[in-house]
């Protein structure tokens, strides 16, 4: 019920807004290419996190820059309301936000209704960055948005297993599958299921289903932007999965898995890969005795069908709101946020993995980070998930047929055919 | 009563015109204060109410950021789209999805107010016993009701987890939040169990008011215990138990927060008129949304409409009362 008032109200709001945005698009042309100005307080607005580095970093600008102090908006952790809040923001063409915490998927959106503003280019240097970050900071070849931090996918596996079996740590998913059967005939690994990622009906199956896919060489959408999912390489993908799960050696229940359950499935010791991000090495490390994994585990990268796999890439860039005002001010903030100094403190106190490459081979920080190597790697080869302005709609396509694959509903074949029409009618070129 | 102004004198019948005028011009002046007192009211339900109604039906004949310019940005502004949401909910893209909904959420609504309306009325019975403990067993039942549905989803969303509760004592692997028929049964479960207090305490109040004299006048005649239900009980609080169902199948159309908590966004097998709504407003197609929850809303009128008629449910049974008593009285005066 609850809900329903607030759709209603959102309903509301943008009937109020559209009509004035029609005769307002004249001068927002404009604003597009208009010189950042303006000095003096600003805002910035991004998700709930758990380690408190955001208040941190805004107090630290805040000791420095006495005259154009930031205040911190904190959104909850759901990105789907983040991203709701700042699109409502926009549409009632607030001042309330200047500077946007996006996830690297939204800023094709964002940048194409025109809600954030157009970075220049030549004061940013990109070559800092690692390249995929840097692509998802793009909108058509235009700056939008600088990365702030990253995310990548790596394979955790249990050290202590594969040693006692002699295996290496697989390269390919055909290697997993073998190291699996030599794994789990140890009387030490009874009751084990061998590999698990994120397969519950939401964002993460759709990284999940985009590794596979790219492990393959196969595509979601092509380099020309057109969707190119109907082929033999996803086909094999797909057929992965499902085959694993009805055999469980992707356990039947991670079906129902986001982060959360898979991390603690790995945790509890229940697999013997698992696929995930950086963040949980901290959580799998502790020794109060909450891990059963704790110095048992190592992070290798990402496997393929058959050979390399391909990371999709997680992330969130900066931007500066359309509407927002003292631009100027806002510019210098979200070049601190994404800069060198302010990266080695989010990695430090928050885990967030950085953007800009350098901090990677930093040998302070590999040592307390034995997995940044493999980040590396794993970011510099990664995939962004599909630019595109409906993203919200490829999403859904994406989960509503690969969830019907895995669940049965549908073959792997039927699934790709179905999915490969309904993105063509959604992504527009 | 008619008698008391037969008998006056003729010169009794001027004294009392002036007597209905004053009355009249007083009942006028109390109706004009009652205007002014209230409208404040009209206004605020005008405000919330009737506004946000009429600007989502306006809402739902446009359409708006859909196509691209050459640079690649959003043409802004928004199209008449007169009918088209509604075409495509009903005939177009958006049918499978759109009939799928409505059939999740009628079934829903049906299965789980039958099982209400049986546990409910089970759970009044034994409320209404007098016995020890009697007022620990109520507070006990109406704990499920007094939870709000986002936290009783969640509750069952652990209890139906994979290595939840439930798959412990069925000793089973059922993977209860994956789409298929075992989510819409989680969902039913979850419902019913959240909501038969409601019904229960509705048809409480109802029990209460049936004299005890027609039990034992019941008891005299011989009438057993069944009888004594179907005869007396059933038909007494029919008028409770109509307008708790009525209450119910309301809600019941609205559903939105324990499938979507329990179970998922986007699940075919649980996915309801109102989940359609907000997947829309989400992917800020504001147009198609307002023609999903205009469409709702008349649906939900229409069985509210349809419970009221034909089973002649006594929503406003106060009102109706007074103006039947009103009515009498003017018969009255008329014959006067």
């Amino acid at each position: 019920m609850k809900f329903r008032r607030a759709t209603s109200v959102s309903i509301m709001i943008s009937a109020l807004v559209l009509p004035n945005a029609a005769c307002g698009a004249g001068d927002r042309e404009h604003a597009a290419t208009e010189p950042l100005e303006g000095r003096g307080p600003i805002t910035f607005v991004t998700g709930k996190d758990d380690y408190g580095v955001n208040p941190r970093l805004v107090a630290e600008w805040n000791r420095t820059h006495p005259s154009e102090p930031v205040r911190l908006i904190e959104l909850p952790a759901s990105g789907d309301e983040q991203r709701q809040q700042m699109i409502q923001n926009a549409q009632t063409r607030s001042e309330a936000f200047t500077v946007l915490d996006l996830d690297s998927v939204w800023v094709s959106e964002f940048a194409a209704n025109r809600w954030i503003t157009e970075l220049p280019e030549e004061q940013f240097d990109t070559s800092k960055y690692l390249g995929p970050p840097v692509e998802t900071a793009l909108y058509r070849g235009r700056l939008f948005s600088v990365p702030a931090s990253s995310d990548g996918a790596m394979l955790y596996y249990r050290k202590d297993l594969l040693d006692e079996a002699g295996v290496a740590p697989p390269t390919s998913l055909a290697e997993l599958r073998q190291a699996c059967g030599r794994v789990l005939a140890l009387p030490s690994a009874a009751g084990m299921s061998c590999y698990t990622g994120q397969f519950e009906k939401y964002e993460g199956l759709v990284a999940n289903f985009a590794e596979v896919v790219h492990g393959a060489g196969g595509k979601i959408v092509g380099d020309d932007g057109r969707p190119d999912v109907n082929t033999p390489q996803a086909r094999q993908a797909l057929d992965f999965l499902v085959s694993g799960l009805r055999s469980g050696m992707i356990p039947q229940q991670s079906i129902a898995f986001k982060e959360p359950e898979s991390r603690r499935a790995f945790q509890e010791g229940q697999v013997v890969f698992s696929r995930w991000w950086p963040s949980q090495w901290s959580l799998l490390s502790k020794t109060d005795g909450s891990s059963a994994v704790a110095g048992k585990f190592a992070v290798t990268a990402l496997p393929g069908l058959a050979g390399p796999g391909v990371s999709s890439l997680g992330g969130h860039n900066v931007a500066i709101s359309s509407y927002g005002r003292n631009k100027a001010t806002a510019l210098d903030f979200i070049k601190f946020r994404a800069g060198e100094e302010q990266q080695r403190k989010y990695l430090e106190q928050g885990a967030m993995a950085p953007t800009i490459a350098s901090l990677y081979d930093d040998p302070a920080l590999r040592e307390r980070y034995a997995y940044l190597p493999v980040l590396k790697q794993s970011i510099a080869g990664a995939e962004p998930r599909p630019r595109v302005v409906d993203y919200g709609e490829v999403t859904q396509a994406i989960q509503d047929e690969v969830y019907d694959a895995l669940t049965g509903a549908k073959t792997s074949e039927q699934a790709l055919a179905d999915l490969q029409s309904r993105l063509e009618g959604l992504i527009e070129l | 009563m008619t008698t008391g102004t037969a008998t006056r004198p003729s010169g009794g019948v001027r004294r009392q015109d002036g007597r209905e005028r004053r009355k009249r011009t007083r009942a006028a002046g109390t109706t004009r204060l009652a205007g002014i007192l209230l409208s404040p009211t009209l206004l605020v339900l005008g405000l919330v109410v009737f506004y946000p109604l009429l600007s989502a039906l306006r809402q739902s004949f446009f359409t708006e950021n859909d196509e691209l310019d050459a640079e690649g940005f959003v043409v802004e502004g928004e199209k008449f789209n007169g009918l088209g949401h509604y075409f495509d909910a009903i005939a177009g893209d958006g049918a499978a999805r759109f009939w799928n909904a409505v059939w999740n959420t009628t079934m829903f609504t049906t299965t789980t107010v039958v099982l209400e309306v049986v546990l409910g009325m089970a759970m009044a019975l034994v409320m209404h016993r007098a016995f020890r403990g009697r007022a620990l067993v109520r507070a006990g039942i109406l704990v499920p009701w007094a939870i709000p549905t986002a936290v009783s989803g969640l509750l069952w969303r652990w209890i139906f987890a994979p290595d939840g509760i439930a798959n412990v004592v069925l000793g089973q692997q059922v993977v209860w939040s994956a789409d298929g028929p075992q989510a819409q049964l989680a969902v039913i479960i979850a419902e019913v169990w959240k909501t038969a207090p409601f019904v229960g305490l509705l048809t409480l109040a109802g029990l209460q008011v049936i004299p005890n004299e027609v039990y034992e006048a019941a008891v005299v005649d011989g009438a057993g215990g069944w009888r004594r239900f179907l005869h007396i009980t059933l038909p007494l609080v029919k008028p409770a138990l109509l307008v708790a169902v009525l209450f119910r199948v309301l809600d019941a159309l609205r559903m939105f927060d324990l499938p979507f908590v329990l179970v998922g966004q986007q699940k075919q097998s649980v996915e309801t008129l109102s989940m359609l709504a907000w997947q829309e407003a989400t992917n800020v197609r504001y147009g198609a949304a307002a023609a999903y929850a205009t469409i709702m809303f008349l649906y939900v009128a229409l069985v509210a409409f349809a419970l009221v008629k034909l089973l002649g449910t006594d929503v406003v049974g106060e009102a109706r009362t007074q103006l039947r008593s009103r009515r009498v009285r003017s018969r009255e005066a008329v014959v006067a």
